[in-house]
């Protein structure tokens, strides 16, 4: 074990499987000698070369296109794409391309073993363009795989089983949560198995859902609820897609009620979803209407983003108003 | 061209490549390092009111970029991006244009915008995100806009304004405007699908716009050599169908001359034209990088005695223009008069409330209404947490 922040696990998890295995490769905007502009793939191609671990041009629909064919090739291309609010380019090469491979083909061509890695969320003075929370637009894609860590010990364990994964994995990190998030992390390879929720902490009154940075902000909001003596299951979604529906109908059908918590818009953000997939799961066991805390609709503000927020006393109300209803 | 395929068709029985570097792009040099005229190079004509306002303006954005740099450090704003080295491009380039021609920037010409007029109060509402900024607070840091001075809102995304400008110089013509409109972007950016898409649509429908390429030898940490292989930006423009200059960016007579050459050909013909400037980011690429991890102080000390300003005022000094020791009060004068006005602009209040769901739509949508409604009725039930808004709720 090693004390590790978020950042640190991202780099240790690209160095182990680029060591594990030969087709590996780590591309994107400044990810060679600088290293990414957080230093995600720092020392990598010092050590790897730089056939293995390179700067591009800066070109998000090239990044994606160069990667689709290096992973039709039969390699495991790990590209970065410097802010997810800058995906947006690449959106054709992913949604029409990275995601129908293998099913346009018949399964004579794929795409599996492709990751594109992604800084995202708010919480740093970024406004619309460095804050957004692109993942449901993703979600709403059959062939994609949608990871959110919370944590570097999730970080390290999810990116290695998305390079493992024989289907191209979306992977977001939570910007914020780069270096503040810290804790002891193996120094060893390991895989945390994608599409599995976690049950962060038992509570039998009510069940509180989110992921990434999100988790933080949960915590706290059951905290307070807690002192009012409500006791809260809390669980991290993890995968977006595909999502752990038993998981999280399992916790309901015990609890009764639901609060997610996500940063993305409201209208058309992944809580609808479910949502939607748990009242039907859970109809006769919900106690109260299912909540969602979630970013408003309107682009990410920069002067308000305190007011804007899903924040941790938004949800404390939602908890309340749920167990009140 | 006649035939279907609108290519030229020189025939030949032997197989031959042809090489990029067949073509030769020259750069536009006039004014040297000392402030003389290169032989045979001729001076734009340039009224003695003009330069000084472009000398004045290109000072001007030197001595914001110190000391917004400073209160980035200080943690006054959160967020800045200098143009050191390459104020003689944007200035050179706005000087060249008339008022009502349209500017679409990247994010670091605020010397072509300090040149349409934006005030020192405008750049410090701004960089605060107060309540004052034309922007409503919105965006990051040196994203400015202003309709009033036919100055396009920046946006981060990289690459997007360059069909948009194809776009609105389109426009431009239909309406039969006797303007133009400039689109500025990086060598960096000129990778962007938008730059290829967006050329290519200019030069197809004749649309009146000059692209003008800050070619700075960075983007962030990736150096030119690693974002392209061709000859520099300019060639990109030959293969669409276009005409290019190249100029030496930190020579604001050139510069100058190249922009007014543009823009000439630009309305004349209703043609795209490119310039590709070549000058150096002395700079980091904003407060949040640091060169030192991918370039040395040497390199940038060798750019550093290219100053585009010292060249300037050589030349202006030996016009009889400028008076040194005069120059050296208006610069102090300078340096007091910002720092009173970012005084004056921190204290202004943030944006009301209400500008969190203006301007989504023309007019906010009822689920919004309902939106903002709630969050009002959460802040006043914790006013500690949300100190900017709680005392204004109505």
């Amino acid at each position: 074990m090693a004390k590790m922040n978020m950042l640190q696990a991202i780099n240790n998890a690209l160095d182990l499987a680029m060591a594990k295995d030969d087709s590996v490769v780590c591309f994107g905007e400044d990810v060679g000698h600088f290293g990414g502009v957080f230093r995600a793939t720092s020392k990598l191609q010092e050590k790897y070369g730089k056939a293995r671990c390179f700067n591009t041009p800066l070109t998000e629909q090239g990044i994606a296109g160069f990667a689709n064919g290096m992973a039709a090739q039969g390699m495991k291309p790990v590209a970065e794409i410097q802010f997810a609010d800058y995906i947006f380019p690449a959106f054709d090469q992913i949604v029409n391309e990275t995601a129908k491979f293998r099913y346009r083909s018949g399964n004579e061509f794929n795409v599996g073993g492709l990751v594109f890695r992604s800084p995202y969320g708010g919480g740093i003075a970024g406004g619309h363009y460095h804050s957004q929370s692109p993942e449901a637009y993703f979600a709403h894609t059959p062939g994609l795989k949608v990871v959110i860590p919370r944590d570097p010990y999730q970080a390290k364990g999810l990116l290695l089983a998305s390079i493992a994964c024989p289907d191209p994995v979306i992977f977001f990190e939570p910007k914020k949560l780069y270096r503040a998030s810290t804790g002891e992390v193996p120094e060893e390879y390991y895989e945390i198995e994608l599409g599995k929720a976690e049950v962060t902490q038992q509570g039998k009154d009510i069940t509180v859902l989110a992921w990434g940075a999100q988790m933080e902000i949960v915590q706290k909001a059951v905290e307070m609820a807690e002192k009012d003596g409500i006791s809260c299951e809390v669980i991290d979604l993890r995968s977006i897609l595909p999502w752990d529906a038993d998981t999280v109908a399992t916790s309901v059908k015990k609890t009764g009620r639901l609060v997610i918590n996500h940063e993305a818009p409201l209208t058309g953000g992944f809580a609808g979803e479910i949502a939607a997939t748990i009242q039907k799961m859970c109809f006769l066991h919900l106690e109260s209407p299912i909540e969602r805390v979630c970013g408003m609709d309107t682009p990410y503000p920069l002067a308000l983003e305190k007011e804007y927020v899903a924040d941790h006393l938004k949800t404390y109300e939602a908890i309340k108003r749920s167990v009140n209803f | 061209m006649t035939n279907p395929n609108n290519a030229t068709i020189t025939t030949v029985h032997t197989a031959e490549f042809t090489a990029g570097d067949a073509l030769k792009i020259p750069t536009l040099r006039i004014l040297r390092d000392d402030g003389s005229l290169y032989e045979g190079a001729v001076a734009p004509e340039l009224d003695k009111a003009t330069a000084i306002k472009m000398y004045d303006t290109m000072v001007f954005t030197r001595v914001l970029d110190e000391r917004m740099l400073a209160a980035q450090r200080q943690g006054r704003i959160s967020f800045y991006m200098q143009c050191l080295g390459e104020e003689a491009t944007t200035v050179g380039s706005a000087a060249a244009l008339t008022e009502q021609d349209m500017i679409m920037a990247q994010y670091r010409e605020q010397g072509a915008l300090r040149y349409r007029g934006f005030t020192l109060e405008q750049f410090m509402n701004q960089l605060f995100s107060n309540e004052k900024d034309l922007g409503k607070g919105r965006q990051m840091p040196v994203h400015y806009g202003s309709k009033d001075i036919y100055y396009m809102t920046i946006s981060s995304p990289l690459g997007t304004q360059i069909p948009q400008a194809s776009g609105y110089a389109y426009a431009q013509k239909l309406r039969g405007l006797p303007n133009t409109t400039i689109c500025y972007f990086g060598e960096g950016a000129a990778s962007e699908g938008d730059f290829h898409a967006g050329l290519n649509m200019a030069a197809v429908h004749k649309a009146p716009v000059i692209f003008f390429c800050r070619n700075n030898g960075y983007a962030i940490s990736t150096p030119a050599s690693e974002q392209f292989v061709g000859d520099g930006i300019a060639c990109r423009a030959v293969g669409y169908g276009m005409k290019a200059l190249r100029v030496d960016g930190a020579d604001i007579l050139a510069v100058y001359q190249a922009t007014k050459m543009a823009r000439d050909h630009a309305l004349k013909h209703n043609e795209p034209v490119l310039i590709e400037s070549i000058a150096y980011r002395l700079g980091a690429h904003s407060s949040s990088d640091d060169p030192s991890g991918y370039r040395s102080k040497e390199e940038e000390e060798k750019w550093r005695q290219n100053d585009p300003i010292a060249r300037f005022r050589l030349w202006l000094v030996e016009k009889g223009w400028l008076n040194e020791a005069d120059d050296k009060a208006t610069i102090e004068a300078l340096r007091s008069e910002i720092l009173d006005a970012l005084k004056v602009a921190e204290k202004v209040a943030k944006p009301g409330i209400e500008h969190l769901i203006s301007d989504v739509y023309a007019e906010p949508i009822p689920a919004l209404q309902q939106q903002l409604d709630e969050l009002k009725a959460h802040i006043r039930n914790y006013p500690e947490a949300y100190p900017v808004t709680a005392g204004r709720l109505d």
